[in-house]
C-alpha cells in the first residue's frame, strides 16, 4: 500500500463513498463544483442549442426547395412582414446563425464541455477536476454567450448576416446583431479557455496511480490534445474578435482599408486589409475544426474497441496521428484563402500541408478498420453510431482531397462540394460520435440504460436521411452551386437543380423529426430505464469501476491501474474484458497488491 | 442482425458511387468547359474524383466485409487478440504519404498557370517592362451588381481616363483571345466567378487582383457572384458573352456611342445607375 501515493483529498472522497453534498439544491444542481454535473449542464445545453440550430437548418432548407413561397404553419408567425415568406436578409441570418450555434454552442462545448469534464476525472482515476471552481465558471460563461446570440434576433436588423466567418468588411457594415455575435463569441472563447486549462492540468497531475500517459483512453488523448489546440488558438481569435468590435465601435481601422465607404457612409480613415481578419480568424478556426472532431475520434475509438472485444488497432499510432493532426492544424489555414486575393504562392506551401494532414486521418481510419477486424462485434447503438463515425469520416475525409487541391478548389471553392465536406466532418462524423457517445456513456452519467431498439431505429433513419441531404450536396458542387444564396435558380447553370434540393430538403425534415424518437428515449431513460450496473458493456476503462452514477468524487475504492484501457480478449483472464483496475492474476510476480475495498 | 447493419453499410459505397454514375445523365455534373485551362483543372477533378473513389469504395467495402464477417450473432467467439502491426502501420503510411505528396505535386503546374505566371509581364515575363500587357478591363464589383470599364475608343487600350466604357453586369469578351482584367471591390467582399470558364477569384477592398483566362467557344454564360456580399448577394448575377473579335468590337462601338450620347431621352436613366 505504502508504495502507492494516494492523494489525501482521493482518500477523503474515498472513505466518504459519495460523501452527502451538504450543500442547497442551488449548489448541488446549479452552481455544482462537481464535474460530473458541470458536464450533464453542458449536455442539456448543448442538446438544447443543437434542436435550435437543426430548426435554423430547416429554414435554410425550406427556402432551397421552396424559394419565396410561404412557410406552412409557422411563416406566417415568424414573417408576418413577408407575408410568410423567408426574406433574403432573413436567410442570411439562417445560416450565420445555424453555423455559429452548431459550432459554438453545440459542437465545441458537448465534446469538450459535456463529454470532456464528465469522462476526464472518471477515465483517469480522479475525483474531480483540477480546479472545481473554474469549471463551474466555464459553464455559467457560455450563458452570457447564449444570452447575446438570443438576444441578438430581437435587435434592429436582426441577428448576425455576415456568414459565421463574419469576414470584414460586410461583418462592418452590418447592424447590432453582429457586435452582439462578437461578444457572444468572446464569452465562448473565455469559457473553452477555462475549460482548457483546467483538462491539461487534470490530466497531467491527477493521474491515478499506474495510470502512465500512454494507459489513457485515446478519449483521454484527443481531450488532452484537443485542450492543447484550444490554448494555443483561441488566443487568437478573442484577440481578432476585439480588433473587430474595436472596428465597429471605437472607429479602428484593422480590417477596412485606407478611404473605404460603403452605404453611403462616411469615408473611413483604414489603412488596414480585410484579409488579416482572414488570416486571424482560420488560424483559429482551422484548428477548431480539429477540436471539433479529435474528442469525437477519441471516443469512437473507445467504442469500437470495447464493442469488437478486441484491442484498439496501434494504440501509439493512434496516439501519433491526433498529435500530427494538431500540429499540422496550426500550418493549413491558408487553404481557406486559395481564391481570397492573397499571395497565390502561398497557395503551393498550404498545398502541400493540407494534402499531409489528410495523412494522420487515413492512419486513423486504417487502424479502425484493423480494430473490426478479427474481432466479435456486437452491434449495440453506440457501436452503430461509433461504425458510421468511421464510414461517413472516410467520405468527409477523402472529399477534403478536393479542395486542398488549388486549382480543382478554384472551381469548387464556396461551393456546395465544400458544405457537402464540413457536414460530413461534423454532422455525419462529430455528431453520430457523439450520439453514440451518449448511449455508451448514458448508464454512467445517469445510472439507467437506454432503449437499445428505439436506439437502432433512431440510428437507421437519422444514418439514411444524413446520407440524403449531404451525399446529394457534393452532386450540387460538382455544377458549382454556389452556398448562401438566397435564390440560386436565378442563374440558368442552376436552374435545374430545385428537384434534387426538394429531395434533400425532405431528407433533412425527416433527420430533423427522427430525432423526437431519441429525445424520447433519453428523457424517458433518465427517469425509467432498466437499471445499469457498473459495467453495463463490459468495457475495460477506470470509469466502469464507479458506481453508475458516480457520487461526489466518483470511485468508493482508489482505482488502482495495472494495464491499458483496451485489453479485451486477454488470455491472461476468462472473461472476453480485462479491467484497467482489476489485479493481474496472483501468480504474476512483482504486480502490487490490491486496494481492499473501502469499508462502508 | 449484425448482418442487416453490415448490408444497411454497404448501402454507403453502392448508393455514393451510383449517385455519382447518374448525375451526368440528368445534367447534374460540371458545367460545359469553355476556357483553355479548364480542361486541365477538370482533369484533375476526374484524377482525384477516380483516386478517392477507389479508395473510397475499398475501405468502405472492406469495413462492410469485416462487420458481416466478425459479427458476434451473440455468441462468445474468440478475437485475433494483438495489438496492432508495425509493418502495416509502416505500409499505410508511407503509401498515402506518397500518393498525397504525388497529389500535391501534379496540381502545382495548373495553379502556377492559373493564379501565377501572369500575362500581364508581357512576352518577357517581367513586370514594369515596355512590354508589359494592358488589361482589357476593370471590373469593379459592388453591392449588388458587375461594374465593368473598358478602355474607350479615342485614347485605345488606356484605362482610366475620361472615354472609358462604362457597363453594368453584361461582361463582353472576345473568342479565343487572352483575356486580362483587373479585379477590383468597391464595399465588401465578392467574387468573381465564371463556372464555365472554371475561373474564381475574390475581389477584396483596398486591392487590385488581376485575372487571366482565354474563352474558347462563343456563347452566353453565367457570371456568378461566390463571396457573401449582403443580403442581395443571390441577385448579383451578371452575363458573360463571348463573341468574335467583330462582334466584340461592335458591340464596344455600340456601348460608346450610346455612352456619349446620353442626352438621348430614349437612354437617359438606362444608364449604369444605381
Amino acid at each position: 500500500m505504502s508504495t502507492l501515493s494516494v492523494g489525501s483529498h482521493a482518500h477523503d472522497d474515498a472513505h466518504g463513498g459519495g460523501h452527502a453534498h451538504a450543500g442547497s439544491f442551488l449548489s448541488t444542481y446549479v452552481f455544482s463544483k462537481d464535474h460530473k454535473v458541470i458536464g450533464i449542464q453542458f449536455l442539456f445545453s448543448t442538446l438544447l442549442w443543437f434542436l435550435v440550430g437543426g430548426l435554423l437548418a430547416l429554414g435554410i432548407r425550406w427556402q432551397l426547395a421552396y424559394p419565396w413561397s410561404d412557410m406552412p404553419v409557422i411563416g406566417k408567425m415568424l414573417f408576418a412582414n413577408e407575408g410568410g415568406q423567408i426574406s433574403p436578409e432573413f436567410y442570411t441570418i439562417l445560416f450565420t446563425m445555424h453555423a455559429s450555434v452548431m459550432i459554438f454552442f453545440v459542437i465545441i462545448p458537448i465534446l469538450a464541455g459535456a463529454f470532456g469534464n464528465f469522462l476526464i476525472p472518471l477515465m483517469i482515476g480522479a475525483d474531480d477536476m483540477a480546479f472545481p471552481t473554474l469549471n463551474m465558471l466555464s459553464y455559467w460563461f457560455m450563458w452570457p454567450a447564449f444570452i447575446a446570440f438570443t438576444m441578438s434576433f430581437f435587435v434592429a436588423g436582426g441577428a448576425a448576416k455576415g456568414g459565421w466567418t463574419s469576414y470584414p468588411p460586410l461583418s462592418l457594415t452590418d447592424m447590432s446583431g453582429q457586435t452582439l455575435w462578437l461578444i457572444g463569441l468572446t464569452f465562448v472563447g473565455v469559457s473553452s479557455m477555462m475549460g482548457s486549462i483546467n483538462y491539461m492540468t487534470t490530466i497531467i497531475q491527477m493521474r491515478a496511480p499506474g495510470m502512465t500517459m500512454f494507459r489513457l483512453p485515446m478519449t483521454i488523448w484527443a481531450m488532452f490534445i484537443t485542450a492543447i489546440l484550444q490554448a494555443f488558438a483561441l488566443p487568437v481569435l478573442t484577440a481578432a474578435g476585439f480588433m473587430q468590435l474595436l472596428d465597429r465601435t471605437a472607429g479602428t481601422g484593422f480590417f477596412i482599408p485606407a478611404g473605404w465607404t460603403a452605404n453611403n457612409a462616411a469615408a473611413a480613415s483604414g489603412g488596414g486589409q480585410p484579409l488579416l481578419w482572414q488570416h486571424l480568424f482560420w488560424f483559429y478556426s482551422h484548428p477548431a475544426v480539429y477540436i471539433m472532431i479529435l474528442p469525437a475520434m477519441g471516443m469512437v475509438s473507445d467504442i469500437i474497441a470495447c464493442f469488437s472485444r478486441k484491442p484498439l488497432f496501434g494504440y501509439k499510432p493512434m496516439v501519433y496521428s491526433i498529435a500530427g493532426i494538431a500540429g499540422l492544424g496550426f500550418i493549413v489555414w491558408g487553404h481557406h484563402m486559395f481564391v481570397s486575393g492573397m499571395n497565390p504562392w502561398l497557395g503551393m506551401t498550404f498545398m502541400v500541408s493540407t494534402m499531409m494532414i489528410a495523412l494522420p486521418s487515413a492512419i486513423k481510419t486504417f487502424n479502425w478498420l484493423g480494430t473490426i477486424w478479427g474481432g466479435n462485434i456486437r452491434f449495440t447503438t453506440a457501436m452503430l453510431f461509433a461504425l458510421s463515425f468511421v464510414s461517413m469520416f472516410i467520405i468527409g475525409g477523402l472529399s477534403g482531397i478536393f479542395m486542398a487541391a488549388t486549382p480543382v478548389d478554384i472551381f469548387i471553392h464556396d461551393t456546395y462540394f465544400i458544405v457537402a465536406h464540413f457536414h460530413y466532418v461534423l454532422f455525419s462524423g462529430t455528431a453520430m460520435g457523439v450520439f453514440g457517445a451518449i448511449y455508451f456513456w448514458f448508464p454512467k452519467m445517469f445510472g439507467r440504460m437506454m432503449n437499445e431498439p428505439a436506439g437502432k431505429v433512431h440510428f437507421l433513419l437519422t444514418f439514411l436521411f444524413l446520407n440524403g441531404t449531404f451525399f446529394t450536396m457534393h452532386i450540387l458542387g460538382v455544377v458549382g452551386f454556389p452556398r448562401r444564396l438566397a435564390d440560386p435558380y436565378h442563374y440558368p447553370t442552376f436552374h435545374h437543380l430545385r428537384p434534387l434540393n426538394v429531395f434533400m430538403t425532405w431528407c433533412a425534415i425527416g433527420m430533423v423529426a427522427t430525432q423526437v424518437i431519441f429525445a424520447t428515449n433519453f428523457i424517458w431513460s433518465i427517469f425509467f430505464g432498466p437499471k445499469a450496473g457498473r459495467n453495463p458493456w463490459h468495457a475495460n476503462g477506470l470509469e466502469w469501476a464507479a458506481p453508475s452514477p458516480p457520487g461526489h468524487g466518483n470511485f468508493d475504492v482508489q482505482p488502482v491501474v495495472y494495464r491499458g484501457p483496451y485489453e479485451y480478449g486477454s488470455p491472461e483472464v476468462d472473461t472476453d474484458y480485462y479491467p484497467q483496475t482489476q489485479p493481474p492474476p496472483a501468480h504474476t510476480e512483482g504486480a502490487p497488491a490490491p486496494v481492499p475495498a473501502a469499508a462502508h | 442482425m449484425g448482418k442487416f447493419w453490415s448490408l444497411i453499410f454497404l448501402l454507403v459505397p453502392v448508393l455514393g458511387v451510383a449517385a455519382f454514375v447518374v448525375a451526368p445523365w440528368y445534367d447534374h455534373w460540371l458545367p460545359r468547359d469553355i476556357s483553355e485551362h479548364g480542361h486541365t483543372i477538370d482533369h484533375l477533378f476526374y484524377f482525384i474524383l477516380w483516386l478517392t473513389g477507389a479508395v473510397f469504395v475499398a475501405t468502405e467495402v472492406v469495413m462492410f466485409w469485416f462487420m458481416w464477417r466478425y459479427d458476434s450473432q451473440g455468441k462468445a467467439n474468440p478475437v485475433k487478440y494483438m495489438h496492432g502491426s508495425h509493418t502495416l502501420e509502416i505500409v499505410w503510411t508511407i503509401l498515402p504519404a506518397a500518393t498525397l505528396l504525388f497529389i500535391a505535386i501534379y496540381q502545382m503546374n495548373a495553379w502556377a498557370n492559373a493564379k501565377i505566371i501572369s500575362p500581364a509581364a508581357g512576352p518577357d515575363g517581367i513586370l514594369g517592362t515596355a512590354d508589359d500587357m494592358r488589361p482589357m478591363l476593370e471590373v469593379t464589383a459592388r453591392q449588388f451588381e458587375w461594374r465593368l470599364r473598358y478602355p474607350g475608343l479615342k485614347a485605345e487600350g488606356v484605362l482610366g481616363d475620361s472615354d472609358d466604357i462604362h457597363v453594368v453586369n453584361d461582361l463582353h469578351l472576345p473568342v479565343n483571345e487572352e483575356i486580362l482584367l483587373d479585379l477590383k471591390s468597391a464595399d465588401v467582399l465578392h467574387s468573381f466567378f465564371l463556372p464555365n470558364v472554371r475561373v474564381k477569384q475574390d475581389a477584396v477592398p483596398g486591392m487590385k487582383i488581376p485575372v487571366w483566362f482565354r474563352c474558347t467557344e462563343t456563347g452566353s454564360y453565367d457570371l456568378v457572384c461566390a463571396e457573401l456580399c449582403g443580403w442581395g448577394h443571390y441577385k448579383m448575377k451578371g452575363r458573360l458573352t463571348v463573341e468574335s473579335r467583330e462582334d466584340f468590337d461592335k458591340w464596344l462601338a455600340q456601348k460608346y456611342r450610346d455612352q456619349e450620347a446620353t442626352q438621348d431621352p430614349q437612354l437617359v436613366g438606362k444608364g449604369d445607375g444605381e
